[in-house]
Order: C-alpha cells, then sequence, then structure tokens
C-alpha cells in the first residue's frame, strides 16, 4: 500500500469519527426533544433535520458552499474571525456530519419513544431532578438505539461523496476520501488506485455492518 | 400516626374520580373493585397526575392546593411510590435501584432497610433475575431509600405468589412500626385490607362509599 492510499485510509476514518464526534450531541438533543416535547413548527425541524436524507447530496454540497463560502452569511462571519472552512479538512467532516446526522437522529429518536415514561416518573419521585432523570434513565434506556444510530451515521459519513466534493473538493493529501479518491481516479485512469480503495471501502463496511448487526443481536 | 386530607376531582375522559375525605392512620388501605380509580388517587397524592382542584395535605404539609395555587412537584413531594408494575431500573441492580433515591446528603441506614426486606442476597442480582416479591421488596426500599413522608404502594401483593405473601406483608407491618413510614396502599381483597391497614377507605366508581376503622368499612366475606 503506498502513502497516499494510506493517508487517504486514514484520513477518511478520522474524518468520519470527527464528524461522529460532531453530530452526537446535538443529534441525541434534536432526538430527545423530538420524541419529548410538543412545540409549535415540530414537524418543521423533524422535515429540515430529514432533508439530507432525501435531498440529492450534491445539493446538500452546495447549500452549505453557498452558507460557509466567504461570501455565504455565516463563511463571511468566520472569515472575518479567520477562520476558512470550505475546501478544508474541516469542509470535510462538515459534510459528513451534516449527511450523518438524520440517521443518527431517527434511530436515537425510536430509542427515546421506546423508554417507558413512567421510568422517568419514578426517578421523579425518589427526588431526580430533570438532568439526573436524562443521564441516569432515560439516556441509559435509549442507549443502544443511540449507540446504532451513531454507528449509522459513522457508517453513512466513511462513504459520503457528493456533498464532500461539492464543499470540499479532493485535494490530495487534504480533502481526499475514500469516495471522492475513487471517483477522482477512476476519472484520470488510475484504475489500479481506484481498485484498492475500493477494496478497502468493501473491508470497512463490512466490518462496520458486522459490528451493528451484533449489536442489534444483544438487544 | 399521620394525617392525610385527601381532597380532589379528577377527570378522565368520561370517568370522574372524587374523593374526600380526612383519614388518620400508620397504614391507609384504599379499597375497592378494579376500575374504582384507587391506582388514580395514588398517582394524584404522588403528583403524577393533576387533580381539577382540591386539597391534598400528609400531616399538615400541603402538597397541592387549587384555591391558593400550590402545587408541589413531584421530586419534592416525598412520596415514595410503588406502583403495581413495580418498574424497577431494569439497567442497574438491585443495589443500585435501592440507593437510587439519595436526597440532599442525607443517608438512611441501608442496612436497616436491607434486613427488613431480607435483600441482603440480592443486592447484586440483575433486576430480570429476580422473582415477583423479590421485585417487590427491593421496589419497596428503593421508595423507602428516597426517605418519604410515606409510602404509597399500588396493589403490593399483585405480582406475589400466594406463599410468598406473608413475606411482603411482614415487610409492610416492618415498615409501619418499625420504620414509622405511614403507607396508604390500594388493595382489592379484604384480608390484606384487615391484616395491615389501620384505617380503609371504600371507592367505588371515583366516588367514596365509606371511611373509618378497616373492621367497619370492608365487608366480611
Amino acid at each position: 500500500m503506498n502513502a497516499d492510499i494510506r493517508d487517504i485510509t486514514i484520513f477518511t476514518t478520522l474524518a468520519a469519527l470527527a464528524a461522529t464526534a460532531v453530530m452526537l450531541v446535538p443529534g441525541v438533543a434534536v432526538a430527545w426533544v423530538l420524541a419529548r416535547r410538543q412545540f409549535p413548527g415540530k414537524a418543521l425541524v423533524e422535515t429540515a433535520v430529514s432533508l439530507p436524507l432525501v435531498m440529492p447530496p450534491v445539493a446538500t454540497g452546495l447549500m452549505l458552499l453557498w452558507l460557509f463560502g466567504r461570501r455565504g452569511p455565516i463563511g463571511a462571519l468566520l472569515a472575518r474571525a479567520g477562520i476558512e472552512i470550505v475546501f478544508t479538512p474541516a469542509a470535510v467532516v462538515m459534510a459528513m456530519a451534516v449527511m450523518g446526522l438524520p440517521l443518527l437522529v431517527r434511530t436515537a429518536r425510536a430509542g427515546f419513544e421506546q423508554v417507558t415514561r413512567r421510568y422517568e416518573q419514578i426517578a421523579e419521585t425518589l427526588g431526580a431532578g430533570p438532568w439526573r432523570v436524562f443521564s441516569t434513565v432515560t439516556l441509559p434506556l435509549a442507549s443502544r438505539n443511540i449507540l446504532a444510530g451513531a454507528m449509522l451515521g459513522f457508517s453513512r459519513a466513511l462513504g459520503e461523496f457528493g456533498a464532500t466534493i461539492v464543499v470540499a473538493g479532493s485535494i490530495p493529501g487534504r480533502t481526499r476520501t475514500l469516495a471522492v479518491g475513487i471517483y477522482t481516479f477512476t476519472e484520470t485512469g488510475q484504475d489500479r488506485q481506484a481498485a484498492v480503495l475500493l477494496a478497502i471501502s468493501v473491508a470497512i463496511a463490512f466490518f462496520a455492518v458486522l459490528a451493528s448487526n451484533r449489536l442489534a443481536r444483544e438487544r | 400516626m399521620a394525617a392525610f386530607d385527601l381532597d380532589f376531582a379528577l377527570h378522565q375522559g368520561d370517568f370522574t374520580l372524587d374523593v374526600n375525605v380526612h383519614v388518620e392512620g400508620r397504614a391507609v388501605a384504599l379499597f375497592g373493585p378494579s376500575g374504582s380509580g384507587k391506582t388514580s388517587a395514588l398517582e394524584v397524592i404522588a403528583g403524577l397526575r393533576a387533580p381539577r382542584r382540591g386539597r391534598i395535605a400528609v400531616d399538615g404539609h400541603v402538597l397541592f392546593d387549587s384555591e391558593r395555587h400550590v402545587n408541589v412537584p413531584v421530586r419534592q413531594r416525598r412520596t415514595g411510590y410503588v406502583p403495581q408494575d413495580i418498574l424497577l431500573f431494569p439497567h442497574l441492580n438491585v443495589r443500585e435501584n435501592v440507593t437510587y433515591g439519595l436526597r440532599n446528603g442525607t443517608r438512611p441506614d441501608l442496612r436497616v432497610l436491607v434486613d427488613l426486606l431480607e435483600l441482603s442476597a440480592l443486592m447484586d442480582r440483575r433486576v430480570s433475575s429476580l422473582s415477583g416479591g423479590e421485585r417487590q421488596r427491593a421496589a419497596m426500599a428503593r421508595a423507602l431509600y428516597s426517605r418519604p413522608d410515606v409510602l404509597l404502594l399500588d396493589e403490593p401483593l399483585a405480582a406475589v405468589d400466594l406463599p410468598r405473601r406473608r413475606r411482603i406483608v411482614d415487610a409492610l407491618l416492618g415498615i409501619r412500626d418499625e420504620l414509622s413510614v405511614p403507607l396508604i396502599y390500594v388493595t382489592h381483597q379484604p384480608e390484606e385490607a384487615l391484616s395491615v391497614a389501620d384505617w380503609a377507605v371504600l371507592i367505588d366508581g371515583g366516588r367514596v362509599i365509606a371511611s373509618g376503622p378497616p373492621r367497619d368499612v370492608v365487608p366480611a366475606d
């Protein structure tokens, strides 16, 4: 395996892990709110969160490009602080997180909905405040679903292509991921390189599915 | 001896639960056929259901008063509640369940509870491995460990095999007499009402039919 291939593999795995870490807290929070709270505009939030799941990933990437580009509403603010996102490794992580988030939210939400409310009520009668109820009863009882959702999000992040190539490009040694690499190598006739990346992708996907199936069976 | 002011009305669809009694006792049985509103009454006292109007006080300590807009939050009511389906936390072992409700640094004597409820051999067991009676005892210990002013029990003998019921009855008597924690418990069996309670409230169709010493209230059969 040459150094390029190794770097791409390591970068993709680390970026997907980072994306999973980035989406975890907001994803679990949104999942809990959707499962447990009624509020005006809830349907809107539900739809917005699921949008990346049904939109063409390239379109999601374009939206991110507009938002975070140097002239975009968020990008301009960040640029003033000296932070650049687009076409950096951070853009890869962002694209992966946005694309993985809906899977995490949906799975975690189902987990929260399965937690019997009455366990939470019993904890309250024992004197537990809202945070203690959440962290010692709700969260542990939903943890399997949250873990499964995180693994789904991670797997989705590993294979992310459309949004990544638009918002981060395919810069060797900087933003090139496995999926983007396969595309770039194929486009440029480097079939051997593409085949190696393909084999690595299959291997990673295989182990991810194996692990999540084992998790599901332990239920 | 504890004094309970239970005066509240609760509407659930077509069903109306209307309770207005002053009760004094160490162990109060809410007695009546199933569907009469006994469980709802316990949940109102615990704060898990909000009555439309009324006043609930335990030993003069007001938990709910619609006229004065008092509604003490569930976690501050100090009402230990053991529902009929017990609901031990499935992800915690017996010890972690029992000691869940430690409040404000007060540390009740765990050993006394463990001895009284015969839990010493069960403390490191998983909840899923317990029998009905063991679960009931563990849940009572969990509720008592949080230092409640009153223990609310919903059909405490329902999940227990007939031969093992004596142990639960003994535990109830121990809670009442040794720990001096007042009990309010729901039952539909006359013999239970008689053996532990020193006061009985007969409820039927959402209304209090009679209230007084168990011998006067509970129909003999």
